[in-house]
């Protein structure tokens, strides 16, 4: 007996990548902030794209803490979320559910150092995701992945399917 | 507010570019409390399926707010910076309505602020969401 044979990496990466995309695309926040996805297999990074708009101390300058904030809760909600769908882009039909975004209970930061006029990066961890609730804990970096400028923790509420 | 404290004001959020493009208003500032205001916008939809606005742009309005209301202490910093913010959100905000923000600087010790906030919508009698930070307090030397 021998497995089928795989799809053609174009095609599996067309997928996962169209997937990711509609569930970022779809979010006109994310667009005004600049906040783009890379994407390698099912391990997602946020990116800040760097604008005048992102400022909130222009005589240093850095990068507002709100700025930094909505940053982070972006990157722990799309990561939340595109766990969720993960498994039905990879099941054999490859049928998306409906969409449904996590709400936000409590969002924690921590600003460990002042964001500089630059990109920054963020990566989530989900530590625990329930059926109602989920704990999400986000880093972001700006030069140096061991220098984090900020980190955060966040509880979710799960969209619940009725 | 006097015609000097609102030009103040005015150019307070003038100066932060971030506030400026969430289109922050400042209604009230002094003796470490601040009101900012936020106008709906579409484009600070964080869900769609709704048109309720994204969490991190509240927390933008906390931070700005929360900040204000420190740089507005009788102590008078020479400037502050967030060192950790604590949102709790209550509830989602009603499309279409603006949001307020009234933050305080509850207690401030040499080199801290530690300040609270909370948002509301047009139904002033369930908050939005609250906020509970710590800020740098720099003094002039």
């Amino acid at each position: 007996m021998s497995r089928p044979r795989p799809e053609p990496v174009q095609v599996v990466k067309q997928r996962r990548d169209a997937a990711l995309a509609a569930l970022v695309e779809r979010v006109p926040y994310i667009q005004f902030l600049g906040i783009s996805f890379d994407r390698r297999g099912d391990e997602l990074t946020a990116t800040l794209n760097y604008d005048e708009k992102l400022i909130g101390n222009p005589m240093l300058p850095a990068l507002h803490g709100g700025a930094t904030a909505a940053f982070l809760e972006t990157a722990a909600i799309i990561e939340l979320s595109w766990q969720m769908i993960w498994p039905s882009i990879e099941s054999d039909s490859h049928e998306l559910p409906q969409l449904r975004m996590p709400k936000t209970i409590d969002f924690t930061v921590d600003y460990l150092r002042s964001g500089l006029p630059r990109d920054a990066y963020a990566r989530a961890r989900v530590n625990r995701s329930g059926r109602r609730y989920a704990s999400v804990h986000v880093e972001a970096w700006q030069d140096n992945r061991e220098k984090l400028f900020a980190q955060a923790t966040g509880h979710f509420m799960m969209p619940q399917n009725d | 507010m006097s015609a000097d404290k609102a030009k103040i004001a005015a150019q307070f959020i003038q100066a932060i570019p971030h506030s400026r493009a969430l289109g922050m208003n400042l209604v009230e500032i002094g003796d470490g409390e601040a009101v900012i205001e936020m106008p709906y916008d579409t484009k600070l939809i964080g869900d769609p399926d709704t048109g309720v606005i994204h969490g991190g742009a509240v927390s933008a309005l906390m931070d700005t707010c929360s900040g204000a209301a420190v740089m507005s202490h009788p102590d008078a910093p020479t400037s502050t910076a967030t060192i950790d913010l604590r949102i709790d959100y209550m509830r989602a905000a009603t499309p279409d309505q603006t949001i307020r923000t009234r933050a305080y600087c509850y207690q401030v010790t040499r080199s801290v602020a530690f300040v609270r906030a909370e948002a509301v919508d047009e139904d002033t009698s369930r908050p939005v969401a609250t906020a509970t930070g710590a800020f740098t307090f720099e003094r002039s030397k």
